[in-house]
């Protein structure tokens, strides 16, 4: 149980995969304009995480591994993913279209979202069973999560801030995401993996 | 690697990719059944101005947001009493009057631009629901007649106040002379 709850921390603070992996930036850039679509996205995302790296491993133990295949990996799990990142926007269609339509393109591009395929491998590389690559991915998708929140936050307060007209837009955006990552860092000494 | 690993290798991918395929669209064909598709029939009975005076984001909400029973079917002045009755045939509900509230029914129209007085502010672009504006920063802007729903929302945008909407056009693509100045 400790291990497990230790496996959680490590995923989402400590070693957050937007801030100290640098993996999922585009996202992390692309919907953190508006809370509302942050929001959806983050759960998307947590939604996609959690399923795939359950399916991937499965995929890997009972699949892969007995056929001698393991060089496949990294198609077949992005295959998965896309398959994954499909029936979610068929929900997200069909249960909230108004979500549907903030998230538009983006819902779309989780299927490349690097942190998706990241924890896969991850959870194949680290050996992790069953239980833990399910509570891996559920806790790097709720890292990622917090971290786009925490971001789109300071987006929107950033909007309404007089930032130097050389600084608009991206460029204090991606100096934001840098001092979050330092900020970030402070986890290090939580003793997590 | 001898021929037998790669036939493996390419049939497990195939086999993924059906099964993934049929999964979907199995999963496709249970989540969508007819609730949706009142909310479709309700949409295309509405007029697609997408103006926003029924106070939701366009004519696709508020057909969600009638099929749902959030909203009466009396809030679209563009469409008028014939929109309204319309809906109550589908629904299956009785006609009632527009509601005065969500403002007043008007004959079709279409937005036209004066472009003597147009200084290219490119203002007017994003608040077009339809993308019927074509301009581009510093260059005068023009509306396709086509596409314009009429739904007035390019005018408070505009600085120069050079937007007006006229009667729709009974033939709209036909050439006509330039007026002598």
């Amino acid at each position: 149980m400790t291990e497990l709850l230790l496996l959680a921390l490590g995923a989402s603070l400590v070693n957050n995969f937007v801030l100290s992996n640098f993996l999922g930036l585009c996202p992390f850039i692309g919907v953190s304009r508006r809370f509302e679509a942050a929001a959806g996205m983050a759960l998307a995302t947590l939604f996609v995480l959690t399923i795939a790296s359950g399916l991937s491993f499965a995929l890997w133990q009972w699949v892969l591994v007995p056929l001698g295949l393991e060089y496949l990996r990294t198609l077949v799990f992005i295959l998965l993913i896309a398959g994954v990142v499909q029936f979610t926007e068929i929900m997200v269609r069909a249960t909230s279209p108004l979500l549907h339509q903030l998230l538009g393109i983006f819902l779309p591009l989780i299927t490349t979202n690097c942190a998706v395929l990241g924890v896969a491998l991850l959870n194949v590389d680290r050996q992790h069973g069953l239980l833990e690559s399910l509570v891996f991915g559920a806790s790097a998708g709720a890292g990622f999560g917090l971290a786009l929140l925490l971001f789109t936050t300071l987006r929107e307060r950033l909007d309404t801030a007089d930032v130097p007209q050389a600084f608009r837009g991206a460029p204090v955006a991606l100096v934001t995401a840098g001092l979050m990552a330092l900020a970030f860092m402070g986890f290090a000494g939580l003793g997590a993996r | 690697m001898n021929p037998d690993a790669v036939f493996v290798a390419v049939l497990v991918a195939a086999a993924l990719a059906v099964t993934l395929g049929v999964a979907l669209g199995w999963a496709a064909s249970l989540i969508e059944p007819d609730a949706d598709s009142l909310v479709e029939r309700i949409d295309a009975l509405l007029p697609q101005t997408q103006c926003g005076q029924c106070r939701y984001p366009g004519c696709r909400p508020y057909a969600a947001a009638i099929a749902s029973g959030a909203a009466e079917i009396d809030r679209c002045p563009p469409g008028g009493d014939a929109t309204v009755r319309a809906l109550a045939a589908l629904l299956d509900r009785s006609p009632r009057p527009l509601d005065p509230a969500f403002g007043a029914p008007k004959p079709a129209q279409v937005a036209w631009i004066d472009e003597e007085k147009c200084i290219g502010c490119a203002r007017c672009l994003p608040a077009c629901p339809v993308d019927a504006i074509v301009g581009a920063p510093r260059q005068m802007h023009t509306v396709i007649t086509a596409q314009c729903t009429g739904c007035e929302l390019c005018l408070p945008p505009c600085p120069v106040d050079c937007i007006e909407l006229r009667p729709v056009p009974a033939v709209s693509l036909r050439y006509r002379q330039p007026r002598a100045a």
